[in-house]
Parts: C-alpha cells; structure tokens; sequence
C-alpha cells in the first residue's frame, strides 16, 4: 500500500463523527464524508458499466442514494463497503435496464469450469509501483484490465482495487463464494498472462531491465 | 503431502489470499522451492494484486469530484426543500389540532429541544431574526466573525430562532449583553440567574 493515512485511528474516528452528524440532519457535511471514497466508487461503477459517462452518473447516483440511506448504515460495517456495495447495486441496475432496452444477449454467468494453463511463464522483473507514476504504464495496466470478460473483470475489481472481502464481492455481485474464487484466480492469470506479454514487448522497457534467460 | 504445477496454479490465488490450510500451505511452499516456473508465477500475481491494488490506478474524469460535489449539494438541497413541503402540510393539521384539542393539549405538544450544552443558559432575549452562525462539531451559536468559532471552516448561517430550535446555545462572549439581559428579566429561571450572576462576578474581577 503505498498510501497510507498519518493515523488510521483519527481517521476513523473522524468519520465515525462526521456520519453522526450527517445522520442528525447535516446533509451538507455527506460530500467531506464520501471523499476519501468518491475514486473508489468511480472505479467500482466503471468496471460494470465500461463507460466513463454513465460510470461518473451512476456514482453520482449512488452517491444521493446513500446519502438518503445514511440512517441505515449501522457502525459494525465498514462505511466504504457499504458506499461500494450500493454503488455496485446501482451499476447492476443500470445495466440490467440498458440491457432490457437495448435486448441484448443475456449474461453469461456459468463459470468456467476447464483448468487455466498460464500462457506464460517468461520470469518477468516485477513491476515496481514507482512505475505506476508513468501515464502509459497506468494506461496499459487499465486496458489490460478492460480487455478481461466482465464477470473475471467486476470480481477482480472489487476484491483487489475496491478490496472488498470474497464475502462481500459474492453479496455484492450476488454470485457464490465458490464463484468469486474461481474468477479471481482466472482474472488475477490472466492479467498476469497479459503483462508479461507486454513485458516482452517492451511496454515497460523504460525502466531498468537487465534481459534474463528463462529458467527453464 | 506433495503437489504438481497443476494443483499449484489452482490454488495460487486462494494461497495469495491465505486461504489454504496449513498442510497445502506447507506443500506448496515447499514446490515454490524447488519450481522456478511456479515461483515465477507466483511472484508475477502478487505484482498484479498489488498494482492494481494501488491508488493511483483509479483515474477519475477531470472535474469528477467538483460535479460530484455540486450533485450532492442540490441533493442536500431537495432533500431540505421536501421536508418543508411535509412540514407546509403538517402545519394546518397542526393548527386544526391545536382548534379541536383546546391550547391545554397543543402546548404539550410543543416539547423543547434538548440544549446541546447542559451547561449554558437560554437565549431568550435575542432578537429571533439575528443572523447567527454554529460551527461543525460545536455547540455554540455566534455573531458572524466572532474570535471564538471553532471550525470557522465549516460554519453554517441561520436565525438565532433556528439555531435555538436546534439546541445550540449563546455564545458568552459575542451574546454577552443579551445573556446579561436575560438575567435582568422577570421571566429568567434561577439556574440563568445563576450563570448570568457568575459571569457578572468574572467581569467584575477581570476590571479589578
């Protein structure tokens, strides 16, 4: 984690105050509430929408929705998975709704139940974080991402950039534990599979890079 | 227990996730010992776990958070403007109830909010229509500008009728003169008396 907060526990306490008084009737407050989070939940709405306008709506949307909610959110939860969790309701909604409009095909939700080979096994230096500093790298990053299939993509999204729990992954997207195991695993080879392809290629050939022989 | 690269690749994730149990566990370090390929595999998808994990890979379109901002502001808004459509409505109920049910049986309707400082007199005498301001986080109602505001970041105007309503308190410093008054008046209870009576007895010692 390369960000990390001066003192969690102030931070927490901060936010435990700021949604007492959102609750009391501050509504005007929710905005300092919610932007530690309001990336996250971009983020969220994007991976199951794939567009940038109707991400940042729906954000948006969920947003006014959780704050007309606030007096739901019961302190044992986390704020920020309750925030994403209703971010990805709407996302599904809105989906779901655009689907029915457009008659697209129906989502496939059978997972996949053949073993995933690993394409690739070229012994890739790994990545420094620092890189992520460089616009390309971020980019090639999120279109490998974006090339994944949905259901590999949104399970890989929230467990690993929103870091929801597989438990609140599976009751966000409303699949099986057994479901989002299998996905991530898939997504988290694939992209795998996917950068070490773009290693050799040369998308991070900027960085210092000695040419090693494969270990086999 | 001994496992191949097969098993290794199935279980890869659930073991970055420390979801395997203790004797797959040791059988697959023990395999990433001896497997280049594995190894390889394995730190490669932790890379991917933890860049992805990062912050920065979370973009937002410029101006997200300033639109988002000013949704949520017409939200607050909206949210303000129903409930005085509700309350429009609620007043002649209100107003019905007070004719049928005699002054006697309305007055007890009227139940005073709770102080927000048990330790502070009523404002009784300050003009209902006083621009005042309350901070976040405080109790107090002020003067616009007055030195002692905390969080002078985050304050919010409104009517010394409103902010009495909402239990916030006089300041002792900018509403001096009206608290002094209050203690002057016939109607003052003696607990306001009392506080008006110390603050007098601080003045007095502060000019000695």
């Amino acid at each position: 984690m390369n960000v990390v907060l001066s003192n969690p526990e102030q931070g927490t306490t901060r936010e435990q105050h700021l949604i007492a008084q959102v609750q009391r009737g501050q509504a005007e407050l929710f905005y300092e509430l919610v932007r530690p989070y309001e990336r996250r939940v971009y983020a969220a709405a994007l991976a199951i929408l794939r567009n940038e306008a109707d991400a940042e709506d729906v954000a948006q949307e969920a947003m006014l929705k959780a704050l007309a909610n606030i007096r739901q959110f019961r302190a044992e939860a986390r704020f920020s998975t309750w925030l994403i969790q209703i971010t990805v309701n709407e996302a599904l909604m809105r989906r779901r709704r655009e689907r029915t409009r457009m008659t697209e095909a129906i989502d496939d939700h059978r997972d996949d139940e053949g073993e995933y080979t690993p394409r690739d096994f070229a012994d890739w230096r790994e990545i420094p974080s620092e890189a992520l500093e460089r616009k390309e790298v971020r980019q090639k990053l999120a279109e490998a991402l974006a090339s994944l299939d949905r259901k590999y993509r949104e399970v890989f999204v929230l467990r690993d950039m929103e870091q929801l729990n597989i438990q609140e992954t599976a009751e966000a997207l409303g699949i099986s534990v057994a479901s989002v195991k299998t996905r991530l695993l898939r997504a988290r080879l694939m992209l795998r599979d996917l950068l070490a392809g773009g290693w050799e290629q040369g998308w991070f050939s900027r960085l210092p890079f000695e040419k090693g022989t494969k270990p086999w | 227990m001994v496992v191949n690269c097969q098993q290794v690749w199935k279980e890869i994730s659930n073991y970055i996730e420390g979801d395997v149990d203790a004797g797959l566990r040791v059988a697959m370090d023990e395999h990433f010992g001896t497997c280049t390929r594995c190894k390889s595999l394995l730190e490669g998808t932790r890379n991917v776990v933890q860049l992805y994990g990062d912050e920065r890979m979370i973009e937002v379109p410029t101006g997200f958070g300033r639109r988002l901002e000013r949704r949520l502001a017409q939200g607050a808004r909206v949210r303000r403007s129903n409930w005085s459509t509700w309350s429009a409505w609620l007043v002649p109920v209100a107003a019905l109830a007070l004719i049928t049910g005699g002054l006697r049986w309305a007055n007890s309707l009227t139940v005073p909010h709770p102080l927000q400082s048990e330790h502070a007199q009523p404002g009784r005498n300050i003009p209902p229509d006083m621009v005042v301001v309350v901070s976040a986080g405080a109790k107090d109602f002020h003067v616009p500008g007055c030195d002692v505001i905390h969080n002078k970041d985050k304050i919010r105007t409104l009517t010394a009728k409103e902010a009495i309503r909402e239990g916030y308190v006089p300041c002792v410093r900018c509403m001096r003169k009206y608290l002094q008054i209050a203690s002057i008046s016939p109607a003052s209870s003696e607990p306001v008396a009392e506080l008006s009576a110390n603050v007098e007895a601080e003045d007095r010692a502060r000019t000695r």
